[in-house]
């Protein structure tokens, strides 16, 4: 595989992960409804544990890509993300149940469920961001130049990530038919990431 | 005599249109949006937006307390004829207290919880609707769904709730879904009524219905053509029989008239729904696009 159609893949799974954060962090709304109501504390803690489990993948995906960087792990942080993703289609319920029990004020209450269901997966997808730059870039002085593609294919996903899940998906969807999809897209396409990196490596060898 | 008039006619104009114009006598700012209250002639509204004279939500005649403005509200009042002797009542959404204050002026011991998200509504509802609190008839600043998920955690049961906690121009998605229904239900005593009052266009109508009947089965309605899809749902779970519901009726004519009800005419509008295969979804937690439909 050319080194151009490599970082085309790489740019497109970037855009998917910009996508799918935003959908999610908007069904996280939908979900936090039924027991901490709609209104803008709780819009305030989603955005809040979105934006630190961001900001601490971002610290942690830098860090990563110190060691051996590969697509090989690339893909594998898309699988994982994915994974984390899953337990929020079948047990956001009894926890919700757990913190509503247990914390009387709506504002903590929200804030401690966000917590427990998007830091997480969270973390993970923002791992991708950095990691992606330091596959990307191959001279010094064209870093900035990625970095700048990359914001603007991820943002660019978040943006129709957000469009699509709060005009369409909602209205032709359940919560967790749409879940379930991100997970399932994720995770084929971190799939697809390491099918890629093991034909490079036979090709590689073999070359 | 000429010249005199010429003086005199603008006043008078003046004086006509000023009793007559419209007048915004307090705004408030909330959380969650802007609160007008208005004095037309002799009726004072409580409007969320001044452009739009659909957006009344709760108005009082100035000078009558106790007759009642909407049909809606008449409606909801004339539903008692399915349970004459509430004891414990919970509304969901307080608007300028109406539906409390009828209650309370019709059973003086009646114990009234009254739910309102909006600490400004409830302020407003105070301060120029007269809305009257004692140590039994209560006001908590609560989105409905927590109150209910919190009251089902307790004992106490209504033996009348009232749903009426949509505007019309922004619907709270989790108010409108089966779970929240169920939830509703088992807060019911065995023969306590809910009531909702539900303003149903476009297909959301059909998924409303779709999503009552898969909760409480068959239900009745009170449509009032008049208004633009305004509609009441009563599920009763009690099983009166014809001859007590005829009881009712007499009994509760007379003192509802006061309200500026008329008893007879609301209920020729009563309608029973059966449940049937609906090809529209049922709305629930996990789907509930009611503001989209």
């Amino acid at each position: 595989m050319k080194s151009g159609k490599h970082n085309l893949l790489i740019y497109f799974l970037a855009f998917s992960c910009g996508f799918s954060i935003m959908g999610i962090e908007l069904l996280a709304g939908r979900i936090l409804a039924p027991y901490f109501g709609s209104s803008v504390h709780v819009w305030g803690s989603i955005i809040t544990v979105f934006m630190l489990a961001l900001s601490l993948g971002y610290l942690l995906g830098g860090k990563l890509s110190l060691h051996h960087p590969s697509l090989y792990k690339f893909g594998s942080l898309f699988i994982f993300s994915g994974l984390a993703l899953l337990p929020l289609a079948y047990y956001s319920i009894p926890l919700l149940e757990l913190v509503f029990e247990h914390i009387e004020d709506s504002r903590y209450g929200s804030l401690l469920a966000s917590m427990g269901l998007f830091f997480i997966p969270t973390i993970i997808l923002g791992m991708i961001s950095p990691y992606s730059v330091r596959l990307l870039v191959s001279h010094q002085e064209e870093s900035g130049q990625v970095a700048g593609r990359l914001y603007f294919v991820s943002t660019l996903g978040s943006a129709l990530g957000t469009l699509a899940t709060s005009f369409y998906l909602v209205m032709w969807f359940n919560v967790n038919s749409i879940i379930l999809s991100f997970c399932g897209i994720l995770i084929v396409l971190g799939i697809l990431a390491l099918g890629v990196a093991q034909s490079r490596n036979v090709s590689l060898q073999h070359a | 005599m000429h010249k005199l008039l010429r003086l005199v006619l603008p006043i008078l104009l003046l004086s006509v249109s000023v009793s007559t114009a419209a007048k915004i006598i307090k705004e408030e700012r909330s959380l969650y949006r802007n609160i007008f209250v208005e004095d037309k002639e002799n009726v004072r509204c409580l409007k969320f937006s001044v452009k739009r004279q659909s957006s009344n939500q709760s108005c009082i005649y100035i000078d009558d307390e106790y007759k009642l403005v909407f049909d809606y509200t008449k409606f909801i009042m004339s539903t008692l004829v399915f349970k004459p002797d509430p004891q414990r009542v919970l509304i969901i959404g307080l608007g300028g207290g109406t539906l409390s204050n009828s209650l309370l002026h019709m059973y003086p011991n009646i114990e009234i919880d009254n739910v309102e998200i909006d600490p400004a509504v409830v302020k407003v509802a105070v301060d120029y609707f007269n809305f009257k609190q004692t140590d039994k008839v209560k006001s908590h600043v609560k989105d409905g769904r927590i109150f209910i998920k919190r009251a089902l955690k307790k004992q106490p049961r209504y033996d009348f709730i009232i749903l009426d906690a949509f505007n019309g121009e922004y619907i709270p998605e989790h108010l409108l879904t089966a779970e929240f229904l169920q939830e509703s239900q088992q807060l019911l005593t065995d023969d306590g009524i809910l009531v909702a009052n539900t303003f149903s266009s476009s297909d959301l109508y059909h998924h409303e219905s779709a999503t009552y009947h898969h909760v409480f089965g068959d239900f009745y309605t009170l449509v009032n053509r008049r208004l633009n899809g305004n509609r009441i749902i009563v599920i009763d779970n009690s099983t009166l029989s014809d001859a007590q519901f005829e009881q009712n009726k007499k009994s509760l004519a007379r003192k509802l008239s006061e309200f500026d009800i008329d008893l007879e005419g609301v209920l020729a509008t009563l309608k029973l729904e059966e449940k049937h295969v609906s090809d529209y979804k049922i709305l629930t937690d996990q789907y509930s696009p009611a503001n989209l439909l």
